[in-house]
């Protein structure tokens, strides 16, 4: 049987898409597949295909988001989905109650599928508890964004040609990143050697219990490494006092060619986006075509979730086995 | 209807006396009249048969939040009463956190009157400072003049030092009991949730135990010049245990509590974001919630309280980071409990000192024993019945209790306030 007959056939066994925690190697694996798949559609120049018709995807976002939603509206029209938008200003919607409510409203729509972004961690899961369609979880909080350790996953794998065995240092702001939340569980599962690297400040010293390697000097942790991954740095959502300035957080923990060299020679660079140039990473690293997989995360981005919309809803369609 | 009830073939159970035996005991007049292996009545008593279930005092519960005044929709008086007496609980201390704030003699007595029509004791704890704004001091004196025993902020601290030094110098004048809340706000306002890898995995912001210890390390630090009575509300950690046992050691005049949510669960009760686990102090660690349960073994902790909490569904169906914190308790405290005795990390007397004689020795009631001139104030309970605890069975109004489904051994099957049977299954 062939790899793409395999992927084909094959069932996602939750209904909803809350979080990596919880996935096997093998669902992963299949995601991944199915998504060099779709990176190979979105490179055609008919870029559209009807699994999806007849199907509505509904992405709510509770947090201001430009990139995620649109990689998700993009992803659903890609597919044959009819795709609606509906955002709230932070301001207007941020009591449970309302959520809950227009989580009952939507259902009554009869959504096929439901993209959720909230800033509370555990908020998707709620949501997910009182609606019948499949929910896509595409940030809650500090708690996971799903789609996005998988788009770095799929980076990795086709940059490396493999994720287990390599080392991956996650670096910056951990304590408030569901990036790397997502991420430690998704390399931890795929057999990768994971480190964060930050001010203790910004890194739990209890992420050792989440299976990662703790280190406070950028150079210490970056020794060795086949992967950096740089977060954003999110000062909205420090009150005070995490770390005494830009220029001394850029000088020690910022991502620069300085600091890179003792890095494997061919370590490729990411970064979640959006970047803060001159603040976690260095605008001519940021912007080194040979080192830099910035742009390539983009483009998987869309890929890994066209995979995620057509797995979530193979039951309901009839298809796969 | 004769004065007298006699309730005959009840294994009592006294803890100040040590008494375990099966025997009699008489109430009259709303006191107890006498009680012993054979009893003489009047002929024309009531008798009552307990079949040699048990009997104690009724339970003094030293902290619970009402609806009233302000916020009935919450919780009544009435319906908090009724919850108790199902939970055998006669006594119910009231503390100042409502709508309406009672930190002035004109509340209490407002709380005093509504709670006449209520089943079961209500003692109110009034504000130690205005509005619990923590900046200046309520009318400690007059309050204490017209007979209010203890003050506490409820589930806010007195954080400044200065002002809780002087509230403490204060209160040594008329001997008022003050209660204190452990959070230091700068470490607490924040956080949900007891902080730790859970909290790191879950994405939740964390309250470290320090926050808890560091009130308590600076409030024994100030008492060392006074001679308050002091008692720490609740402590739900191994450091806070150790330092009280080391103010206990030095002789100080201090005391504690416990949460039966702090001994019976710790912070994975969390999981998926169950809202009816939110409560403060947190849940803690399971290491934690052990040397909690070691600590109310070796008398470092004096009381268990239900912490009873009564919030709105509404407030509770949001995500864990909104939800109001507070969970039920009234009617699971003794069940819950039991499971120390079932679990033989305690003897039943012992137990139960923490629910009845502790308390009121600590607040200066006389109550919570078995003796002659007494409140007849009882609880008779069978220790073994099995049960599942069930939200929907509940009596209390608001069902937002964290032990719902959970398997436990005790069951409530009569109440007793000054001699009237005002619960009973």
């Amino acid at each position: 049987m062939s790899e793409a007959d395999n992927t084909a056939d094959f069932i996602f066994p939750h209904q909803h898409l809350l979080g990596i925690e919880g996935l096997k190697e093998q669902d992963i694996n299949h995601i991944l597949d199915l998504a060099d798949q779709y990176v190979e559609q979105n490179r055609r120049t008919n870029k559209k295909t009807d699994i999806l018709t007849g199907l509505t995807q509904i992405n709510l976002f509770f947090e201001n988001s430009t990139r995620t939603r649109m990689s998700f509206e993009l992803a659903g029209k890609r597919l044959g989905a009819d795709v609606i938008n509906m955002s709230s200003s932070g301001s207007s919607i941020t009591k449970g109650e309302t959520l809950l409510d227009t989580a009952s409203t939507l259902n009554a729509m009869q959504p096929d599928l439901l993209v959720v972004r909230h800033g509370s961690s555990g908020a998707v899961m709620l949501l997910s508890r009182k609606v019948n369609c499949a929910v896509l979880n595409a940030g809650d909080g500090k708690h996971e964004h799903p789609t996005q350790a998988l788009l770095d996953a799929l980076t990795i794998r086709r940059r490396k040609g493999k994720i287990a065995r390599l080392t991956i240092a996650i670096c910056g702001d951990i304590l408030h990143s569901r990036v790397a939340r997502s991420n430690i569980h998704l390399l931890n599962i795929m057999g990768a050697r994971v480190r964060v690297i930050g001010p203790a400040t910004l890194v739990p010293e209890n992420l050792k219990e989440l299976g990662a390697e703790v280190f406070h000097d950028m150079k210490e942790g970056l020794k060795g490494c086949d992967v950096v991954m740089m977060l954003r740095l999110q000062t909205e959502r420090m009150k005070g006092g995490y770390f005494p300035t830009i220029s001394e957080y850029f000088t020690l923990y910022g991502l620069d060619y300085n600091k890179l060299s003792v890095a494997k020679p061919d370590a490729m660079i990411m970064h979640p986006g959006p970047m803060n140039r001159g603040v976690e990473i260095d605008a001519e690293v940021a912007d080194d075509l040979t080192r830099s997989a910035i742009k390539e995360q983009v483009e998987m981005g869309v890929a890994v979730r066209m995979a995620c919309l057509d797995i979530l809803t193979r039951k309901k369609r009839g298809a796969g086995k | 209807m004769s004065a007298y009830t006699l309730y005959k073939n009840a294994r009592l159970l006294d803890p100040e006396s040590g008494l375990d035996m099966i025997g009699q005991i008489m109430a009259h007049k709303g006191k107890i009249a006498d009680l012993g292996k054979e009893i003489t009545a009047p002929n024309n008593a009531n008798i009552i048969d307990c079949h040699g279930k048990c009997l104690c005092p009724g339970l003094i519960d030293m902290r619970v939040f009402v609806g009233i005044p302000g916020a009935d929709y919450k919780d009544t008086i009435e319906n908090t009463g009724d919850a108790a007496a199902a939970g055998g609980v006669t006594t119910v201390c009231v503390q100042p956190v409502t709508d309406q704030i009672m930190d002035d003699m004109a509340r209490v007595e407002f709380l005093e009157n509504r709670a006449k029509k209520a089943k079961v004791n209500f003692i109110p704890f009034p504000a130690i400072t205005k509005q619990l704004e923590g900046k200046e001091m309520a009318e400690i004196g007059l309050m204490s003049k017209a007979g209010v025993k203890a003050f506490t902020d409820g589930n806010k601290s007195i954080a400044n030092p200065a002002l809780m030094s002087r509230v403490l110098k204060y209160a040594s004048m008329f001997d008022a009991l003050i209660i204190q809340h452990l959070a230091v706000p700068e470490l607490s306002e924040n956080g949900v949730m007891n902080a730790g890898a859970l909290a790191t995995r879950l994405g939740l912001p964390g309250i470290p135990t320090a926050a808890e210890t560091i009130m308590l390390e600076r409030d024994i630090r100030l008492l060392k010049s006074v001679s308050t009575r002091y008692h720490a509300a609740q402590i739900t950690c191994q450091d806070s245990i150790e330092v009280m046992k080391a103010a206990k050691k030095n002789k100080m005049n201090v005391t504690a509590g416990v949460a039966i949510a702090h001994f019976a669960l710790n912070e994975y009760a969390i999981e998926e974001y169950r809202t009816f686990t939110k409560i403060s102090p947190p849940l803690r660690s399971e290491e934690d919630r052990v040397a909690v349960v070691s600590a109310l073994k070796d008398g470092t902790i004096d009381v268990i309280v239900s912490g009873h909490d009564p919030e709105d569904p509404e407030s509770k169906r949001v995500p864990y980071e909104l939800a109001e914190a507070g969970v039920v308790g009234l009617e699971t405290m003794l069940p819950v409990a039991l499971e120390l005795y079932h679990n033989g990390f305690m003897s039943l007397l012992d137990l139960l000192a923490k629910l009845t004689s502790n308390p009121a020795k600590i607040i200066g009631l006389k109550a919570g024993q078995l003796k002659v001139g007494y409140p007849a104030d009882f609880c008779i309970f069978d220790p073994d019945a099995p049960q599942r605890i069930d939200p929907e069975t509940m009596v209390s109004l608001t069902k937002n209790t964290p032990f719902d489904g959970r398997p436990v051994q005790g069951r409530i099957l009569k109440t007793i306030v000054a001699g009237e049977i005002i619960f009973e299954v």
